[in-house]
């Protein structure tokens, strides 16, 4: 029975900024949940009524074992399920680009969260921009580490294009962080075209 | 196996069963009497009536911590004591005892035998008041809602209200949905296992088998058996057979078995149990037979087959859930052909579609139906960190469990 057990060390800075943005005791759905890191931190830090959907069922056999309340499902698939305004957030953290129709989930996420959160490698960056343009090879880092033709993630795209589809489904962005390679977020009085070129990752919460 | 042991001799064994009834040796047993009858979905109502249970661990003083454990078809209330009538462990031991996934050290386990059955609780073996023989067929049909409505008797009698978690796999599981169904704010969370929100057409072509063949025994005679001091041994035994094969699965029989030969060399072109699977499938009939009568086996598959959740909320799952604050754990087994994935998938978005607590876990086996009973460890962290998380939230004190 480990499911009290402290936060493994180095638990992950976007991790702890994203569940930042979650208002105690709401009820979140993490689409996408992993081993359940968010979901524990959630859980612990803003006391809420985490749940959680998982495509790997080895994933999710380790959270429910960790009492978690997670599904085996496929955010592709199985978001239709959900009510509308089934729970204040719905949390798509670095999924969004292993989905195969990356807009309809998230009007998906959007009908059934009050709020959705959105976590997502920028492939803006200009470490990626550098790659292709110098070396002319799709781009392995850090943070995108796999082979293009065995990476999970088949939808990449920059802050400016997540920003855009934003727009275009009508979706308010209450804030929005850029965080370096680190995790740490940049500072606010970078220009929004600076954070798109030095921005490892971005956090969006979205409202309808 | 001998051929001898398949015959029934005209009155052998048939005393032994003809005794004062309800008989349950070592269990306790709650008495209904006339003037508290038990509706059921039929119409009609039994009365007297009686339930036979076992409890394991302590129930705790604001009575918060009981687990309502639901027995399958062929189980019964011994779960985690030895049998009284087979001397063999209890069907659930691997699940529920002390330190156990369901920790009797922690919590008050209770299990009745269904209405219906045979080891104790009121079913056709019992007498029949207005005749003063055995119910036979003339026992009311029981559906799983009507075991569900008996086992809240049972509950009520015992003071308890609140069910900190129902459990239980294939039709306990679905006498699980049902308590998660019928009675929302008594069910804190539940734990349906291996199980389905309706009994699917080919389920019922396969109990309708087991009830051809108990039936096709002359020894059967109508359901009276008991009278005629005689007992379908061959059809029950051809009963449970075929649905022993229902419950494994072609890999976990393979594995057992293979094509080996019972106790010889060769073939010998004849039809006596050339192959260990025939012999461990006769042995699995005959001792069925020891243990349980035949039409109560008719009344449970009947159950099973009537069994249909959403028939029941206007043809929609989702409305048999609406409303709910229990959190669920549901299990499925990889191998588990009668029970498929795609049953517990059904009843995962039903709740979903409600926005309820649903943890789902498709646990890899080979053992096929059964192995909600075996040694499944990924089934045991499953259950056991569903329930101590539950038991968190419901604020349950947890012995010994400092830092937990």
């Amino acid at each position: 029975m480990n499911t009290q057990s402290p936060l493994p060390q180095g638990t992950r800075v976007d991790l702890v900024l994203l569940s930042q943005m979650v208002e105690p005791g709401a009820r979140v759905l993490d689409v996408g949940c992993g081993d359940g890191a968010l979901l524990r931190l959630l859980a612990e830090t803003r006391d809420v009524d985490a749940r959680g959907i998982e495509i790997s069922q080895a994933g999710v056999n380790q959270c429910v074992a960790r009492g978690l309340s997670v599904v085996q499902g496929d955010a592709d698939t199985d978001l239709v399920n959900y009510p509308d305004n089934a729970f204040d957030y719905a949390i798509l953290s670095q999924t969004i680009q292993a989905t195969r129709r990356p807009r309809e989930v998230l009007e998906q996420l959007l009908r059934i969260g009050r709020r959705a959160i959105v976590s997502f490698p920028n492939f803006g960056h200009w470490r990626i921009r550098a790659q292709i343009m110098f070396r002319g090879r799709m781009p392995v880092t850090p943070n995108l580490y796999s082979a293009w033709y065995d990476t999970p993630n088949i939808h990449f795209c920059t802050i400016k294009d997540f920003a855009a589809l934003c727009h275009e489904l009508d979706a308010g962005v209450e804030r929005s962080i850029a965080l370096n390679a680190y995790g740490k977020p940049l500072g606010l009085k970078i220009p929004y075209v600076m954070q798109n070129l030095i921005g490892e990752q971005a956090i969006f919460l979205l409202s309808r | 196996m001998n051929e001898a042991k398949w015959t029934s001799k005209p009155g052998q064994g048939a005393k032994g069963r003809a005794r004062a009834l309800p008989h349950a040796p070592g269990s306790q047993i709650v008495h209904f009497p006339q003037s508290e009858p038990l509706q059921l979905d039929c119409g009609g109502a039994l009365a007297p009536f009686s339930l036979a249970y076992q409890t394991y661990g302590t129930l705790n003083e604001d009575k918060s911590n009981v687990v309502l454990i639901c027995h399958a078809l062929s189980g019964d209330q011994h779960v985690a004591n030895t049998h009284p009538v087979t001397d063999k462990p209890g069907w659930w031991e691997t699940m529920v005892g002390p330190g156990k996934a369901i920790d009797t050290d922690r919590f008050f386990v209770v299990c009745a035998n269904h209405v219906g059955g045979c080891m104790g609780s009121t079913g056709p073996m019992s007498l029949n008041p207005e005749t003063g023989k055995p119910y036979g067929l003339d026992f009311p049909v029981i559906t799983i809602p009507d075991m569900v409505r008996a086992q809240a008797r049972l509950l009520d009698h015992l003071g308890i209200r609140d069910l900190f978690c129902v459990a239980g796999g294939s039709m306990g599981g679905m006498q699980v949905l049902e308590w998660a169904a019928s009675y929302k704010d008594r069910v804190f969370s539940a734990i349906p296992i291996a199980t389905a929100a309706r009994h699917t057409s080919q389920n019922i072509a396969f109990h309708e088998v087991g009830r051809q063949a108990i039936m096709a025994d002359p020894d059967w005679r109508g359901g009276r058996y008991l009278d005629e001091e005689t007992l379908p041994r061959k059809g029950l035994a051809v009963a449970r057979m075929a649905a022993h094969i229902t419950y494994l699965s072609d890999n976990a029989l393979h594995r057992k078995f293979g094509r080996n030969l019972q106790d010889r060399d060769a073939l010998t072109f004849g039809f006596d149990a050339d192959f260990q699977v025939e012999s461990y499938l006769r042995h699995q009939g005959y001792t069925f037979v020891d243990r349980f009568d035949a039409n109560s086996y008719l009344y449970m598959t009947r159950a099973m087959d009537y069994f249909d959740l959403a028939a029941d909320h206007d043809g929609v799952l989702a409305k048999a859930f609406e409303g709910t604050g229990t959190r669920f754990c549901c299990v499925s087994f990889t191998s588990d052909w009668l029970f498929p994935t795609e049953e517990t998938r059904a009843i995962v978005q039903a709740l979903n579609a409600v926005a309820a607590n649903v943890s789902f876990v498709e646990i890899e086996s080979d053992k096929g139906h059964d192995a909600f009973l075996l040694e499944e460890p990924e089934l045991f962290d499953a259950v056991s960190g569903f329930l101590s998380a539950a038991a968190r939230r419901r604020g349950l004190a947890l012995p010994g469990a400092a830092g937990d």
